[in-house]
């Protein structure tokens, strides 16, 4: 049995009366890349919400370190160490490039990533970090958004859609510097719409398929035919 | 020089209406509550220094010591305890409450302190004044001013250089991404509902030296103070206290023209820059 740093069983989610999520099992082991794919309304941002504490679930539906968090508030969730890059960025617009990158890493968890660490990583931000963070390009508002997320030293990334809505020599930009990213210690689970993309830099992928996982495996062994029946539901 | 007189009397007034609003300002910057409770928490904490004074004796400015932290702490307690629970997508629950509370307290004090008007005693301080290039300023006046413009300062540094006024700013974009930032929601809201009461006090005790009061006045306290953040633009703190000089200033004048005209005037020139300029001279957040 391997290390699970997340462990989800029978996960149900609902937005009012409509039920998102009906049942998801899911694990993920410490140091693992986790790809989740799936078409548009197919629940994976739901997911994503429901690990971060957005949603409340119930307790024992979602183990972090073996600790039940499904009914935990977000902010206690960060707390422990996990980070959501959120869908469409979300920078708080009041805020300076700087001040989001600081407000990600007020919560104070120890780790290699700081303020210097993630200008490193992103040169571009150090010249911006005096601007309002929507005065950005939606690739710089990207980086800000994944070093926000940084800056917690989360054990548990959760990226959503982090390539939506950019240009695709952004996207292979952010992709490139990923490897650096998770490369320590780090877990992450990556939600993408670009299939091909999700599987190149994960090792396990989900697909899920209106609320229920179709399909689980090592990226490297699915086939395109095994991916589009889970993907469309089609045969 | 009579005329400038008044103008120059009508600002030193817009300070105390400056520290009326900073605070519903501030609470409806951070949450989006608008507080109609507001005048009577100023009320509330002019009887507060009422109290402190008589029990012991003190000048009613050392009253700030007791009534702010009390305040504050009633503000937290508040919050937490009633407005998180209204708060929501629909702006409708906190008006209710706040309404609910405000006659709450107004009563609250009709029968602990009858309906007879009281008025703190602040000894030489209420005639003091100094004479300024041929106008004589009231002693009072000017340190209210004084002190509007040091709270504003505050709140403004609070605001934009300090680890809580990230928060404040935080929490007011998204609350659902702040709470990813680990910031509990309902906590900072607790705080900037302490820290508006905290101001709340000391406009509370500065009105109370300067006039009398009763139970009765929050309301006209708490008009005072939407004109005044609605005629210097919502989010803005240095707009309010332009919007509290502009208020006064009009009182003033229309009080100078006629004595019956002190408040018509104060509410047509708020009512003509709302014509004007719906979204206040200094806007820094759109309703």
């Amino acid at each position: 049995m391997p290390d699970m740093v997340l462990e989800i069983y029978g996960l149900d989610a609902h937005y009012g009366d409509f039920q998102a999520l009906y049942g998801i099992d899911m694990n993920v082991a410490r140091g693992e890349v986790l790809a989740i794919i799936g078409a548009n309304g197919a629940g994976k941002t739901t997911l994503l919400r429901s690990i971060a504490g957005l949603m409340k679930n119930r307790d024992d539906q979602i183990r972090y370190n073996g600790t039940a968090i499904g009914a935990m508030r977000a902010d206690q969730v960060a707390r422990l160490g996990i980070a959501l890059v959120p869908e469409g960025r979300q920078l708080f617009p009041s805020l300076s490039v700087e001040e989001n990158l600081v407000i990600g890493g007020q919560i104070g968890r120890k780790g290699p990533w700081s303020l210097s660490e993630i200008y490193a990583l992103f040169p571009i931000l150090k010249e911006r970090r005096h601007q309002q963070s929507t005065s950005l390009s939606g690739g710089q508002q990207q980086m800000v958004a994944i070093g926000r997320a940084l800056m917690a030293n989360p054990d548990l990334i959760l990226f959503d859609e982090i390539s939506l809505g950019l240009a695709p020599v952004i996207i292979k930009s952010i992709y490139e510097a990923l490897p650096n990213i998770v490369g320590e210690g780090m877990t992450a689970l990556i939600v993408e719409q670009d299939i091909a993309r999700a599987l190149s830099v994960s090792s396990r992928a989900y697909c899920l398929q209106e609320g229920r996982v179709s399909l689980e495996g090592a990226s490297g062994g699915l086939s395109r035919a095994e991916i589009s029946r889970a993907y469309f539901g089609v045969t | 020089m009579e005329w400038f007189n008044a103008l120059v009397q009508g600002a030193l007034l817009g300070g105390l209406y400056a520290l009326f609003a900073a605070g519903l300002s501030l609470i409806f910057g951070v949450m989006r509550l608008v507080n109609i409770a507001h005048g009577d928490l100023i009320v509330l904490a002019a009887y507060l220094g009422l109290s402190v004074t008589l029990a012991l004796g003190v000048h009613p400015l050392l009253a700030l010591v007791v009534v702010v932290p009390a305040m504050a702490a009633a503000g937290y307690v508040l919050q937490r305890g009633i407005l998180n629970q209204t708060l929501g997508q629909d702006l409708l629950p906190p008006l209710l409450v706040t309404f609910g509370l405000s006659v709450i307290i107004q009563n609250a004090l009709l029968e602990v302190y009858s309906a007879d008007p009281q008025k703190m005693n602040a000894g030489v301080l209420e005639t003091a004044s100094v004479s300024v290039g041929g106008l004589s300023l009231g002693v009072l006046p000017v340190l209210t001013f004084a002190v509007a413009v040091l709270v504003i300062a505050a709140l403004q540094w609070t605001f934009y250089r300090t680890a809580l006024g990230r928060a404040f700013r935080a929490v007011s974009d998204n609350q659902d991404i702040a709470q990813l930032m680990g910031l509990n929601r309902h906590h900072i809201f607790g705080l900037s509902m302490a820290l508006a009461l905290a101001v709340t006090a000391i406009a509370g005790i500065l009105l109370g030296i300067r006039t009398s009061f009763d139970p009765s006045i929050g309301g006209g306290r708490l008009i005072f103070g939407f004109e005044a953040v609605i005629i210097g633009g919502l989010g803005n703190l240095w707009g309010t206290l332009a919007g509290g000089v502009i208020l006064g200033v009009a009182q003033t004048i229309g009080a100078k023209i006629h004595p019956g005209w002190q408040l018509l005037s104060g509410h047509l020139v708020f009512l003509i820059i709302l014509a004007v300029r719906p979204n206040g001279l200094f806007p820094r957040i759109s309703g």
